[in-house]
């Protein structure tokens, strides 16, 4: 797959998604389908892809246990064991997971590798990959909850808590939410760093750049309601709120962008469970960071552990009996 | 071995007339990928630069199926005719037996932050050395034929048909990863690149391809004990010169338990320390060692082999190696077992040996004879690492230590991969060393501990049958060192690890032949005082001392 066709294809399929929803609502007036029956679905498929892919990652068994060790074993008492980066208990495993899916703490140490004339290679700090995910991922989940005045009322109070933090710098009108910014600006980040970096650009795949701008196309679509063409969000929250209490309610004049940006989302729940987007629920059963490093001192159970054909003590000195006799090594038997 | 032993004596390095490149040249790396994308790259067999498949009379020693003649630049690899059954079978069955294949199939983002962190990447460039892109090579057969995007869009979905052509890129990339487990850690998922080239690695063992390098040690392994062939009558052979020489040296005289029923402790190691040059110290220092603490041990010729091929051959083969240890620790009747200084002989031990062949409940739990220290982080698999087993001694002052002794050497260690990611043993080696050496400068930190780099030669490849891909993936270390010597003047890497002891020593005889390779307890024998010692003049390497040793002298004062 080139660069070029990874690349286009994927704009092109969100490009075609947007249309599609255009089309939709403003030419076929499927406002009920766009507006519920699709929604409902890409939930659907969301909830139940996620919990099937899970069910089926935990049936696999776990034969060996191969933590990834980032730190200093417990071996004797006096050496001071790393308890996080190389536990030897599930809560220390727990605190590890912590480190890894709420500050990326893998990600964190990475650097740049460079070779310099010399020859000399040389490590240099490069952590902006870590700073655009952590902030891509951080924004994302405020948006998230951010959204959850559509769904409950009275709107609940850490969510307007949440807003006002969120729009801190009191600037334009209505106020601009820190976390929008930083939502584009890491995606956009993360985009070009894949359309620049050349060794990233020949890794890229389709399922790499499409959910990039798919999350693109939900962030300009909400931005642009929310800033620029204002919609009807009265009417919104009457639909949100018929959706989430399975009365679902049409009303008029809610405006096309909205519904645009409902397809995207939608399309981005049912795209999930099949796609590298998993990574989400995956880490967590990650077995080189998610169980401890004590397999000296606890038997680990491979549940498919099966007999083998070994070579045994007594064939080898059958094998080697004249040789061990004359070499004065002792023996098992005799002759 | 004979080919690292002959070029060690030459002015001009060695490897740089075979290969015909200055380091300076072979240096130069060019990190642009192809026009082409990588799907569209053949591979290329490159003259004296691939491995040799495994030999037809090994692969019968260990009933692997398919043996065949066969080389890689050949266009026919004799493929079972129903090679693409076979394999997609064994990836369907692996699929459902392994969580880890699964995951690592399922959830990376190619987020590339694993991309220049694989040795192999950095010294060679080529982009399917990326651990990402190496891991895709199967990976996009899983997506073909496990997946339903896959199914449906094909490439578009990053999918791609099952060829020959795959078959072939998969044995190339699988025999240019070491199984380090580098990349591992600096995913933020924790994906394993090991863990995917093992699983590779089994499957094309399904369609009998492998290497001669890691099959014929598997061979040799399973009938004699370890990964030379070496016969036992020659192992007795060998340990007696080594006892005689130690004798020379130092003028003490000790047993050569071996094979000795009742013994408190087995004693295994990796068979270099028979007959590798650097290992052969090794030997002569623990001889030393453990005569002047008095250990009841024995070595044994059943298992002559601490290394563990197995674990670059397939799953199986690890239990298979691996079973001789517990077996003869029982037929011995010894209360607990002892390992030397090997890598990935540890993580097979640590991570696999209680699981495949455990529980070993005819064994005692591990007890220091000297210290009573329980070695409670041992007390399930009853398998203690020997630098767990002198950091305890030295803590507990039961040993007389003399660091003036290795004035003659200025050293820096190398952390091996499988004891630093798959185990974590940091400390006790530090510990040892700088209680025995007073000159002991680390390596940048971004290349020690976890972030340690392979010597280029794990998991089967470690040998010059590959030479430039050996050398460039050595590349990253051997500049460390370098860096090293230079700003410290350091004139001898220490470490852990057969491979370790043989590929730096290839590695650093071109990139940078003044320093020298060696292990930890060879520096550890050289600085103990002992009760009765002679004069000397050399160290157990026969290399001059700064000063020459008093007995009863330390660091020429009266002790």
């Amino acid at each position: 797959m080139s660069f070029g066709l990874s690349f286009w294809v994927s704009l092109i399929a969100v490009l075609a998604l947007i249309l599609v929803a255009w089309v939709g609502v403003e030419g076929a007036k499927l406002n009920f389908l766009f507006g519920a029956i699709i929604p409902y679905v890409a939930i659907a498929i969301f909830v139940v892809g996620m919990i099937y892919r899970i069910l089926k990652w935990a049936s696999i068994p776990l034969p060996f246990r191969i933590p990834t060790t980032t730190g200093q074993q417990k071996s004797l008492p006096w050496i001071k064991q790393n308890k996080i980066e190389n536990p030897s208990t599930a809560l220390g495993a727990a605190i590890r997971m912590v480190f890894e899916v709420l500050l990326f703490r893998s990600l964190f140490r990475n650097m740049r590798t460079e070779l310099r004339p010399g020859p000399r290679l040389s490590f240099a700090s490069a952590k902006w990959l870590w700073l655009a995910a952590l902030a891509f991922h951080y924004s994302f989940l405020i948006i998230l909850i951010r959204h959850l005045r559509l769904f409950i009322e009275p709107v609940p109070s850490p969510v307007k808590f949440l807003e006002m933090i969120d729009s801190f710098f009191q600037v334009w009108v209505p106020l601009v939410y820190i976390t929008d910014l930083m939502l584009i600006g890491a995606v956009t980040y993360l985009l070009l760093r894949r359309v620049f970096i050349p060794q990233m650009r020949y890794i890229s795949l389709p399922s790499d750049y499409f959910p990039l701008f798919l999350i693109l196309g939900i962030g300009i679509t909400g931005g642009l309601m929310r800033y620029f063409y204002k919609v009807n969000v009265v009417g919104i929250k009457e639909l949100t709120m018929g959706l989430i209490n399975f009365s679902p309610k049409i009303p008029e004049g809610i405006g096309v962008l909205f519904y645009i940006h409902l397809f995207l989302v939608s399309t981005l729940f049912a795209y999930f469970p099949f796609s590298k987007l998993m990574h989400m629920a995956g880490v967590f059963l990650s077995p080189t960071r998610n169980i401890a490093n004590n397999n000296r001192a606890k038997r680990h159970i491979n549940p498919w552990n099966y007999p083998v054909k070994v070579h045994t003590y007594e064939e080898y000195e059958d094998d080697y009996r004249e040789f061990m006799k004359d070499a004065g090594l002792p023996l098992e038997k005799e002759d | 071995m004979a080919e690292v032993e002959k070029k060690e004596e030459r002015e001009v390095p060695y490897y740089e007339t075979v290969l015909g490149a200055s380091p300076e040249k072979l240096a130069t790396v060019d990190y642009k990928p192809p026009a082409k994308p990588w799907m569209d790259v053949p591979p290329k067999f490159k003259k004296l630069d691939y491995l040799n498949p495994a030999k037809v009379k090994w692969m019968k020693v260990i009933d692997l199926p398919f043996p065949r003649e066969w080389s890689p630049p050949d266009e026919d690899w004799k493929l079972p005719e129903n090679w693409k059954e076979i394999f997609l079978n064994g990836m369907e069955d692996r699929l459902k037996r392994f969580r880890s294949f699964q995951l690592f199939m399922d959830i990376c983002v190619r987020c590339g932050a694993c991309a220049d962190k694989c040795q192999f990447f950095i010294g060679g460039g080529d982009p399917k050395n990326m651990p990402v892109l190496r891991a895709e090579l199967l990976r996009s057969i899983y997506r073909r034929y496990f997946t339903t995007s896959g199914k449906i869009l094909g490439k578009i979905a990053g999918a791609r048909e099952l060829t020959v052509d795959v078959i072939k890129e998969l044995f190339k990339y699988s025999f240019q990863c070491t199984e380090c487990r580098r990349c591992s850690v600096f995913c933020p998922y924790g994906i394993d690149m090991a863990e995917i080239t093992m699983i590779a690695r089994e499957l094309l063992l399904l369609l009998g391809m492998h290497v001669n390098w890691a099959i014929e040690p598997v061979g040799k392994s399973f009938l004699t004990g370890n990964h030379m062939g070496l016969l036992p009558h020659t192992i007795k052979d060998f340990m007696d010169e080594y006892r005689d020489e130690l004798e020379k040296i130092t003028g003490f005289k000790v047993d050569v338990p071996m094979n000795r029923k009742g013994a408190e402790i087995l004693y295994i190691v990796p068979s270099g320390d028979f007959f590798d040059e650097r290992g052969v110290i090794l030997t002569i220092a623990t001889l030393l060692y453990f005569y002047h603490i008095g250990l009841d041990y024995t070595w044994s010729t059943y298992t002559s082999e601490g290394g563990n091929f197995g674990l670059f051959t397939s799953h199986e083969m690890i239990k298979r190696l691996n079973a001789k240890m517990y077996a003869e620790a029982k037929r011995l009747k010894v209360k607990w077992i002892l390992g030397g200084e090997c890598g990935h002989m540890w993580r097979v031990i640590n991570q696999y040996m209680g699981t495949v062949n455990g529980p070993a409940d005819f064994l005692e739990e591990p007890v220091s004879p000297i210290t009573g220290t329980k070695f409670e982080n041992a007390k399930d698999t009853k398998m203690v690492h020997i630098a767990e087993f002198t950091a305890d001694l030295i803590r507990h002052g039961k040993l007389k230590l003399d660091p003036s002794r290795n004035d003659h050497v200025i050293a820096t260690y190398h952390d091996s991969c499988n004891p630093s990611r798959a185990m974590g043993l940091f400390e006790e080696p530090r510990y040892i060393i700088k209680n025995v050496c007073n000159n002991f400068y680390e390596m940048p930190e971004s290349c020690i501990r976890e972030k340690t780099f392979c010597c280029g030669g794990g998991a089967g490849l470690g040998t010059d049958e590959q030479l430039e891909t050996l050398l460039r993936g050595n590349f990253p270390r051997s500049n460390a060192t370098k860096h090293v010597h230079e700003k410290f003047g350091v004139n001898r890497l220490l470490c852990m690890c057969a491979i370790d002891r043989a590929v730096l020593s290839m590695g650093l005889s071109y990139w940078c032949p003044q320093v020298t390779v060696g292990g930890v307890h060879e520096l550890l024998a050289n600085a103990l005082v002992i009760p009765g010692e002679s004069p000397r003049t050399v160290d157990l390497r026969r290399q001059p001392l700064k000063r020459p040793i008093t007995p009863g002298k330390i660091a020429g004062k009266e002790a």
